[in-house]
């Protein structure tokens, strides 16, 4: 026994919890399932409560969902929120869009990241970190600042275009500002790190040999990569890819600094919703629409994941 | 140990007249600073198996791994079937290996596994799978075409790894410590098994192996490296029986070496002044050496004889004390002391099923052997 458990107030506790069941494990465990459920639970819930609710002018601009009359209590559940997105077309076509920006984007993560992470997982020791670390450095300077630097190399007058009408390659600027472009480099240049870390994790573990074993049974190089490194590495892939995809598709800040007017991703809509309409019961039935709709996939996904970890 | 088989009967390397099969000429290789195979050069020629036997860190599994294309020599040049491998492709190669660990691809089914080289190789899938059948058929896994390797034991990996590594009747096979994660026991029938396939194929193998007895099981001739270098090529028994250095006579087997002068160099005998041993060793043969020059005696346990009386007309016979002795069934080990103190090892056959002479603890006894029984070594 150590002597924290022989210490009184500790072993009274211990002994109080140990009535209804709860010994040192299940406290460890406990605490980060309180802090998902306090964090994480009770906000969605109340976004999910006030999505149901109408909106109204008042502090806060919803109506209260269970209102009271006398001794009885009344619930007014409000689903046209929901109808509303479908009949506007705005939303149908912003979540389209999130989801096309996202999905390409993460693709493009995909194609960069994967040369970056197997070339890094097979380089030697030493190497190996100082690459790695490369990586991750974007992260010590504040998101917000890169981004705004990207402003400063797309604009009309920025570093890009005068170098082009320096070298002559063109006369006038080239609109690149404002455009999906800056936000598919935005979101790639941002995300790419979730996408090389997963695939990194996954490649150094695959064992040299077997591409030793399918070089020597007659497969070249791209051979190998398809047959052998590609499929051992698909929970990377897939990681990598849920890592871009799933928080780009709800980017606020890349496609309002480097989009044009017309780059309606569903970030935007919900801010425009909840900042500028003040109709939050939309705004909030924007964002569950959006959970409800990645999360079905994922769901899908990973079942398909553990069927597939089951039968082999 | 050595099964005698039908291809070491001809022996190519006795008669010079046949090209040799693989050629490694003067072949180094050094990482860095280290030289991990010095000037090494061996032929070895069609339907041998051959092993490449010594500890780790000898550069035997680096010199593997030169003849399958994954290092390329600093210095020399290996030849296979008469062609120049320098600067080809593992993939380019008329060799296939079956690795130490394996390395069965673990999301393919032991089919798929096996059918990898054909199928990149554009064999149709229908020919492929025809001769996979064939080739499980071959190392008894039929039945487990559709499992993955880790649903598999050690045993029936091993034999995976051999039939991907055949599937393309590669002229040569490079084996990898190929039965190293076995049992003993499954590791002396696969060691048959593996004579048995080498032969009915017809295949050139050379078998990388730390494990002597594996090599003498298996060899038609053994290759000993030490740092690097091969110190002796030759067959099972003659490494065995005329070790050329004392690393190769302690490598192999077990053996009692005593240090000594020549103190009668004859034509057809030399005597040897072994403080060690008390006395003087009389060798039956002329040996090539000089007068008073420092040599080591070598001989093996089995090869010596004790008896609680001196025996007759005996010119190597010395006194020795049982220290201990070891019943292993077949045979018992006798761990003898010299009057000088040095420790020997003498086996005898436990030929009858009662001690005939009980000698056992503490016995004062001679030992004796037979004045060609040993080997003088010179370095």
């Amino acid at each position: 026994m150590s002597v924290i458990e022989t210490f009184p107030p500790f072993r009274w506790t211990a002994r109080f919890l140990g009535w209804f069941g709860i010994d040192g494990r299940a406290l460890v465990v406990a605490i980060p399932f309180l802090w998902l459920l306090v964090f994480f639970l009770v906000p969605f819930l109340v976004v999910a409560k006030i999505s149901v609710s109408e909106p109204a002018i008042a502090m806060p601009p919803y109506t209260p969902i269970i209102s009271w009359d006398g001794l009885y209590a009344t619930i007014n559940l409000s689903f046209e929120n929901y109808s509303y997105l479908f009949t506007d077309a705005l939303y149908r076509n912003a979540y389209i869009f999130s989801i096309r920006i996202a999905f390409v984007s993460a693709v493009l993560a995909l194609l960069i990241g994967y040369p970056i992470a197997d070339y890094i997982a097979r380089s030697p020791e030493p190497k190996r970190s100082l690459l790695l670390m490369l990586v991750i450095l974007p992260f010590w300077t504040s998101f917000l600042l890169r981004v705004y630097a990207w402003q400063g190399f797309l604009r009309s007058n920025g570093v890009i275009n005068n170098f082009l009408i320096w070298t002559g390659v063109t006369d006038t600027p080239i609109q690149m500002l404002q455009t999906d472009f800056a936000v598919y480099l935005g979101i790639v240049y941002t995300y790419l790190p979730f996408m090389i870390l997963p695939l990194y994790a996954n490649l150094v573990k695959l064992d040299e040999s077997l591409l030793e074993a399918s070089a020597d049974l007659g497969a070249r190089p791209v051979s190998t990569f398809f047959n052998v490194t590609l499929p051992l590495s698909m929970p990377g892939v897939i990681a990598g890819f849920m890592l871009v995809f799933v928080p780009a598709i709800g980017e606020f800040v890349i496609p309002e600094l480097l989009g044009g007017p017309d780059t309606l991703m569903i970030g935007k809509v919900l801010w425009n919703e909840f900042f500028q309409n003040r109709d939050w019961p939309v705004a909030s039935a924007v964002a569950i629409a959006m959970l409800v709709a990645l999360v079905i996939p994922i769901m899908i996904l990973r079942r398909a994941e553990q069927r597939a970890a089951d039968a082999s | 140990m050595t099964v005698t088989t039908p291809a070491a009967v001809a022996k190519p390397w006795l008669a010079a007249t046949d090209a040799p099969f693989v050629r490694i000429e003067g072949v180094t290789k050094k990482f860095g600073d280290f030289t991990a195979v010095n000037d090494v050069s061996l032929k070895i020629y069609k339907g041998e198996l051959f092993c490449l036997l010594g500890g780790s860190g000898c550069g035997k599994s680096t010199l593997l791994r030169m003849l399958a294309g994954f290092e390329a020599p600093t210095e020399g040049r290996i030849e296979i079937d008469g062609q120049d491998m320098a600067g080809l492709a593992p993939y380019d190669r008329p060799t296939n290996m079956m690795f130490q660990s394996y390395a069965l691809f673990p999301h393919m089914s032991v089919e798929k596994n096996v059918a990898y080289g054909l199928r990149r190789d554009g064999v149709g899938k229908a020919e492929a799978m025809g001769r996979v059948a064939e080739m499980l058929g071959l190392v008894q896994l039929s039945k487990f075409a559709h499992r993955r390797p880790h649903q598999l034991s050690g045993g029936q990996r091993q034999r995976v790894a051999l039939a991907r590594s055949l599937i393309k009747r590669p002229k040569l096979l490079l084996l990898d410590e190929p039965l190293g994660a076995l049992d003993k026991k499954l590791r002396e029938e696969t060691q048959f098994e593996l004579v048995k396939i080498q032969e009915s194929l017809g295949v050139t193998f050379i078998v990388v192996t730390h494990d002597q007895e594996e090599a003498m099981t298996l060899s038609t001739r053994i290759g000993v490296m030490d740092s690097g270098e091969i110190v002796q090529v030759g067959e099972p028994p003659e490494i065995y029986e005329h070790p050329n250095s004392r690393y190769v006579a302690d490598f192999i087997g077990s053996v009692n070496t005593f240090e000594g002068r020549v103190s009668a160099d004859e034509a057809d005998y030399i005597e040897i002044a072994a403080p060690e041993i008390g006395g003087d060793i009389h060798v039956g043969h002329g040996v090539s050496c000089i007068l008073g020059q420092q040599v080591w005696y070598a001989i093996r346990p089995e090869k010596i004889s004790i008896s609680r009386d001196r025996p007759e007309g005996s010119r190597n016979a010395f006194r020795a004390k049982v220290d201990e002795i070891a019943y292993m069934g077949n045979l018992s080990v006798f761990r003898l002391t010299l009057p000088s103190g040095k420790i020997m090892k003498v086996t005898r056959a436990n030929l009858s099923r009662h001690e005939e002479d009980g000698i056992t603890w503490d016995d004062e006894i001679w030992i004796s052997w037979d004045d060609t029984a040993g080997v003088v070594l010179t370095q």
